[in-house]
């Protein structure tokens, strides 16, 4: 039997609409499942409180803190370096062979799978520099694998700005380099925090980085000093639901709520932040 | 004084971007450092192709076959669920969808690719798991097709937002041509559109695929980390992933084992390096 083409067409667009709304359906099993089973368990006990019984009571307060220093410590790493490597790769390279080769360096570091980011960590940090499994030794790893993150979103915000603000400054008497700060790096804004956010809720969600880099199975205290190891919540739910017998399911369900809500809250003020401005550009 | 400052400037974001460049050769030149061990006891041949992965016995097998196989057949099992659908979707989005529509649609898979890993891997636990095992009648549902279905997710973000870049890039011209010569919209994208974004397809399909060799916390949760040979999609298996991210944390650094661990590394920077180079060859082959 021969359809028409326009109900050929009818149908294969159902089709695809179908398949579009089938890749919808993780994120909200995902967050379904997650409120549905986690909400009971938030309290502000559980925020605040140090874990107990070997994990199977109390609260996940050094993991929520584990996870902000080391999220802290690899922006304070991956941002001023990154920002400039996009304002290098924007502003001033050229189109020659260095800059080809940095550009697929770029593409290559953010194809490396999170677990060799984490021997990586292993072997330099934590080994060679003898910086010991430590938050520093993890904030540096998971600093190098958000670098590509920062550097391609910074590098399109920067090249989003059209080339004739340049051209305006640099007529007036401008440098380079004033050019950049005053004409460019404003109007670039936005999207470097967007791609910064990202970033930032990327670290805070893996766990094979940090795995071998500073991740403490069970620390019931919060870390003094650059040098401590230190719980995490991604490593922690990890943990809980592999390696732990007989946890309440509420535990596991709440501590997977309080990342995914961080992460998803990020994200949500990522998307917000770049609706908001790119209804507004006037370019 | 002002000159100074620009020089130095110029030179301080120069270094920065080839900070990339030198952090590639760190991590290959690491890896190689503490791997390269390993094959001093050890021939490659018998690295590659040995089918014992018994790193703790006496004596110890260090043949990788097995995870080889085990990601393999993962990664095979999460393309053809992925592929499939992120193809449809990336048409849907680019093509079809009205634009509240595709804000909803776009906006969701990037929280889709959001969700942490071992999140993903949690609720694979707590819903896929259970699924398989009740469905297929199997005694566990830790199974390489557990792994299949969450990777499968995990890679279609990548996929469909790098191959909805693609069809968008296509010439306004070729669709403008075949609406002239009466062709439907739906001909229109399944004979002009598509083939004219073909090598961007391919390009965001292996980047996908890399995602999904590379994936750790997710598959290590729900595929029973078996390392023996692996029998059928439906038993557990174990990924090269996973064998490092469990056993490095009980490895002594300076054993065989430790060495063993870094040589999966190598293994799984080369087979990256080598999807994401071709990958890029790809998309710019579109370009020119």
């Amino acid at each position: 039997m021969m359809f028409t083409p326009r109900v050929t067409q009818k149908i294969a667009f159902g089709v695809l609409l179908a398949a579009s709304l089938v890749v919808l359906l993780p994120v909200g099993v995902v967050v379904f499942v997650i409120l549905k089973n986690g909400l009971g368990a938030i309290s502000w006990e559980f925020l605040t409180e140090m874990p107990r019984s070997g994990m199977r009571e109390g609260g996940i307060l050094p993991a929520i803190v584990g996870t902000f220093c080391l999220v802290t410590g690899a922006l304070l790493f991956a941002l001023p370096l990154g920002l400039f490597a996009a304002i290098y790769l924007s502003e001033y390279a050229g189109d020659n062979r260095l800059n080809r080769v940095i550009r697929l360096a770029i593409v290559n570091l953010a194809g490396v799978p999170s677990v060799v980011f984490g021997l990586f960590g292993l072997a330099l940090f934590v080994n060679f520099f003898r910086f010991g499994a430590s938050i520093l030794s993890g904030s540096l790893t998971l600093g190098v694998m958000i670098l590509p993150v920062i550097i391609t979103s910074s590098r399109e915000a920067l090249e989003s700005v059209p080339k004739s603000f340049r051209e305006v400054s640099l007529s007036l008497g401008a440098t380079r380099l004033q050019t950049i700060k005053h004409a460019v790096l404003p109007h670039a804004l936005p999207g470097i925090l967007t791609g910064t956010i990202l970033g930032v809720g990327r670290a805070a969600g893996e766990t094979a980085p940090i795995l071998f880099t500073v991740a403490a199975f069970y620390l019931p205290k919060l870390p003094t000093s650059l040098f401590d190891q230190a719980m995490a919540l991604p490593y922690h739910l990890y943990v809980l639901s592999t390696q732990v017998p007989n946890v309440e399911a509420k535990i596991r369900y709440g501590t997977a709520l309080v990342l995914l809500a961080i992460v998803l809250l990020m994200n949500l003020t990522a998307i917000a932040i770049r609706s908001y401005f790119r209804s507004r550009k006037k370019w | 004084m002002k000159r100074l400052k620009e020089f130095i400037v110029e030179w301080a974001v120069k270094a920065s971007g080839i900070v990339s460049i030198v952090l590639v050769a760190l991590i290959f030149f690491f890896l190689l450092k503490e791997g390269i061990f390993l094959f001093k006891t050890q021939g490659a041949g018998g690295f590659l192709a040995g089918r014992n992965w018994y790193p703790i016995s006496e004596p110890p097998g260090f043949g990788i076959l097995p995870l080889v196989l085990g990601s393999l057949l993962v990664t095979f099992g999460a393309a053809l669920i992925s592929i499939p659908l992120s193809v449809a979707s990336a048409v849907y989005i680019a093509e079809i969808a009205p634009g509240w529509l595709k804000e909803v649609l776009k906006s969701t898979i990037e929280l889709l690719a959001a969700i942490p890993s071992v999140v993903l891997g949690f609720i694979g636990m707590m819903t896929v798991v259970p699924w398989i095992r009740s469905t297929f009648h199997v005694p566990t549902g830790l199974t390489a097709f557990a792994g299949s279905v969450v990777l499968a997710f995990m890679a279609m973000p990548t996929m469909i937002s790098i191959a909805e870049d693609a069809l968008h890039s296509v010439p306004r011209m070729y669709k403008e041509g075949a609406y002239a010569l009466g062709a439907t919209h739906w001909q229109t994208i399944r004979r002009v559109i598509l083939p004219a974004a073909s090598s961007g397809i391919v390009a965001a399909m292996m980047l996908g695929i890399g995602r999904v060799v590379g994936e750790t916390m997710a598959v290590m949760m729900v595929t029973g980390n078996a390392a023996s040979m692996p029998k059928g999609i439906l038993y557990p298996v174990r990924t090269l992933t996973a064998t490092i991210a469990a056993e490095m944390g009980e490895a002594v650094q300076g054993s065989d084992h430790y060495f063993a661990l870094f040589a999966i590394g190598i293994v799984l920077f080369v087979m990256t390096f080598m999807v994401n180079m071709a990958a890029d060859l790809f998309l710019h082959r579109r370009r020119g």
